[in-house]
């Protein structure tokens, strides 16, 4: 088995997938020719060709609003907005149509696309490189929101988001899209969307996190004794909300960890849906640590947005010691 | 029942300079030796900035970088028309045209090395922060020229993008909207032949940019991008009938982008070598130099004088920039809101372990 990095193996999901379904595309900005500005599709153009691997003009509206259409009429696109910020302006195509057609069509048609975003924060970007616009797509109904943390699930859940028959928006977490190594089979397997994993077991604390933040956190946690269960989300939306509930209601402490900003973070619904589901299991309130309300700022200051290990022990002392 | 041809347009192309260094006299705009020396001044001074910029950040001491090298004349020719009240928009390409409008070029390196501070826009300078995101600045250049018509001020507002801005909505909707509006705003397009990676035939399939300025009522032409006297007289055309209140333009300068689009890009990807070293031999610098010694407003001696010049100023630039201490952690919070909300107040006390 090879060892890959996040990007090798997304790229090897996608050169998997689109040998035996014909029908995926893919579209984006500097994505063909150039292998994409993360060369995540490094060498897709040349395999399968530019009706396949299209570098298409300069427009996010354009990319998603077609993209939308491809897969309304048979084809399975995977389109690419290069960074996160730029997720923003489809916002309008994602939110009002891609979320809704569905519903608007009384189930008549769907739009089965994925839309990977590189996104998340710690590699001194540029501004609008950086965003974490995760709790935006979570509250959008609709739409399925994905956030691998490394490269075997990685590859499962992008297989498994190309098949799924509903808009999958697939956020890959640049920090660590390089840094986290493993193990990445060859041979075909999906890991299952709406699913989460139970990293590491433990009895005494819950600590939730996803994404390049799951990495910063058990690191953070090994420099404690105590026997903490750690949870990476994998998918954001829909919430595995059981696995959750089981295992807060096991150790009656819960950290949840997210590096986008506070308010109306993803932490707030889980913390939500353990007070409805476990709050007499609770010793004591749930902690979150969390980017700030601020638009995120020029690389100089980021290490002070991140959660790091300060704060996130900070949050499990607090709770430990209630 | 007819059927007829109801309109018909045309696109102007214009160059003064050719790339021998002789000037059309007929269409030389109005210069002095002066003007020209400070032209040719600004360009070199842009040059060696950029080249700095560039090299710092392959030392290490600056953050990802984006190059101006072979756009000089399009962006000094066309900031250079315009009244010190006026207003830019630039994006991230355009060091050349925020130097040329007094941006301290310490506070760009500042920027460029992750650092806001590097964006505040001097006090009495109507530079608009550096857009990162493409062709958002276009339509609130047009709401900011918009404003000036209606505050019956003489301000004309210039916006820079690339080719590659063009394929967004905002570009269509900023453009609609000045032609509607008739608005004091000068929309600078540098089609440098390359967005990222993709050419410009692939970008659009208009057979120029100029021509989508006649979509919106508005007049667009083209000119030679790397000519600086065509940018500068086809600006200064442009703004001075925005001033007037007869309109926006839409100018699309032929250029190339004769760096990598990025420090974090290799273009060699994406284009062959030879392209490149085509486009060097009609290096907007080297065209103007061509033309002053010809003109005896420049002689090998006094060209030297102004490259050691300009080399002064920016390791001048580059020492200021690095003794500017780290910026404090509350200054992320501080600038979020006009006042602070309590739960900013809160969420600093926790970055501070308070
Ligand atoms: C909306 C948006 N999408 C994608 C990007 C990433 N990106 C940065 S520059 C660039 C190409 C821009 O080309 P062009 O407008 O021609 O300007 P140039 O960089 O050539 O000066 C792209 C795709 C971005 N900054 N903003």
């Amino acid at each position: 088995m090879a060892i890959l990095n996040i990007v090798q193996a997304i790229n090897l999901a996608l050169k998997q997938e689109m040998k035996k379904d014909k029908t995926i595309i893919l579209l984006g900005e500097d994505i063909g020719k150039n292998g994409g500005v993360f060369r995540v599709t490094d060498g897709l153009q040349k395999l399968y060709g530019e009706e396949r691997v299209v570098d298409t003009p300069l427009s996010e509206i354009g990319i998603v609003g077609s993209a939308i259409g491809m897969a309304v009429n048979g084809l399975r696109p995977v389109a690419e907005i290069e960074f996160s910020g730029f997720l923003y302006s489809p916002f309008d195509q994602i939110i009002s149509h891609a979320g809704r057609l569905r519903t608007r069509s009384r189930g008549r048609f769907s739009c089965p696309l994925v839309i990977r975003v590189p996104y998340g924060g710690g590699i001194r970007g540029l501004e609008l490189h950086c965003e974490s616009p995760e709790a935006i797509l979570a509250h959008t109904p609709g739409i399925k929101v994905v956030v691998p943390s490394g490269p075997y699930d990685a590859k499962g859940l992008l297989i498994s988001a190309i098949r799924d028959p509903d808009p999958v928006i697939f956020l890959e977490p640049l920090r660590t899209y390089r840094v986290v190594k493993e193990e990445v089979p060859e041979k075909e397997y999906t890991v299952p969307l709406g699913k989460a994993n139970i990293v590491k077991e433990g009895t005494e604390l819950t600590v939730i996190s996803w994404g390049a933040m799951l990495k910063y956190t058990q690191e953070a946690l090994s420099k404690t004794n105590y026997k903490a269960e750690i949870i990476d989300l994998r998918t954001i939306s829909p919430v595995d909300t059981e696995t959750i509930v089981n295992s807060v209601k096991k150790t009656g402490r819960c950290v949840i960890v997210h590096e986008a900003p506070r308010t109306c973070g993803l932490a707030a619904e889980l913390i939500a849906q353990i007070n409805e589901k476990a709050l007499l299991n609770l010793e004591a309130p749930v902690e979150r640590v969390t980017g700030f309300d601020v638009p995120y700022p020029l690389y100089k200051l980021e290490g002070y947005y991140l959660p790091d290990e300060k704060r996130i022990l900070r949050a499990v002392e607090k709770v430990m010691k209630f | 029942m007819p059927r007829k041809l109801v309109t018909n347009f045309k696109v102007e192309y214009l160059q003064v300079l050719d790339n021998s260094g002789n000037a059309d006299e007929e269409l030389m705009p109005r210069l002095s030796s002066e003007q020209i020396k400070e032209l040719y001044e600004l360009m070199v001074l842009v040059r060696v900035f950029d080249d700095k910029a560039y090299n710092l950040q392959r030392q290490g001491r600056l953050g990802t970088y984006l190059q101006v090298k072979g756009q000089e004349a399009s962006q000094i020719g066309s900031a250079y028309a315009l009244d010190k009240k006026d207003w830019i928009f630039p994006s991230y390409r355009e060091s050349g045209a925020l130097i040329t409008r007094n941006h301290p070029m310490y506070m760009l390196l500042l920027y460029w090395s992750g650092d806001s501070r590097g964006l505040e826009s001097p006090e009495g300078l109507n530079n608009f922060p550096i857009t990162i995101t493409v062709g958002t600045q276009i339509p609130q250049g047009t709401g900011v020229a918009w404003a000036s018509k209606i505050l019956k001020e003489k301000v004309v507002t210039m916006i820079y993008f690339g080719e590659g801005a063009t394929s967004k909505g905002d570009f269509h909707e900023g453009l609609n909207f000045a032609g509607v509006f008739q608005v004091p705003a000068v929309f600078i397009c540098q089609n440098n032949g390359f967005a990222i990676s993709l050419p410009r035939e692939k970008q659009t399939a208009s057979e120029t940019i100029a021509q989508k300025a006649i979509g919106y009522g508005i007049k667009g032409i083209q000119v030679d991008g790397n000519d600086v006297f065509a940018v500068y007289k086809a600006a200064k055309e442009a703004v001075d009938k925005a001033r007037k209140g007869k309109g926006p333009t839409l100018i699309e300068c032929i250029t190339y982008r004769l760096g990598d689009h990025s420090t974090a890009d290799d273009s060699s990807k994406y284009r062959p070598k030879e392209e490149v070293l085509e486009w060097q031999k009609k290096d907007p610098i080297g065209r103007l130099e061509r033309y002053m010694l010809k003109n005896k407003l420049l002689n090998d001696k006094n060209k030297k004088v102004i490259t050691e010049k300009s080399t002064e100023k920016v390791e001048k630039a580059v020492e200021e920039y690095e003794k500017v201490a780290p910026p404090q952690p509350e200054d992320m919070f501080k600038y979020t809101y006009a006042q602070m909300p309590d739960k900013l107040q809160e969420q600093m006390k926790d970055l501070k372990g308070e």
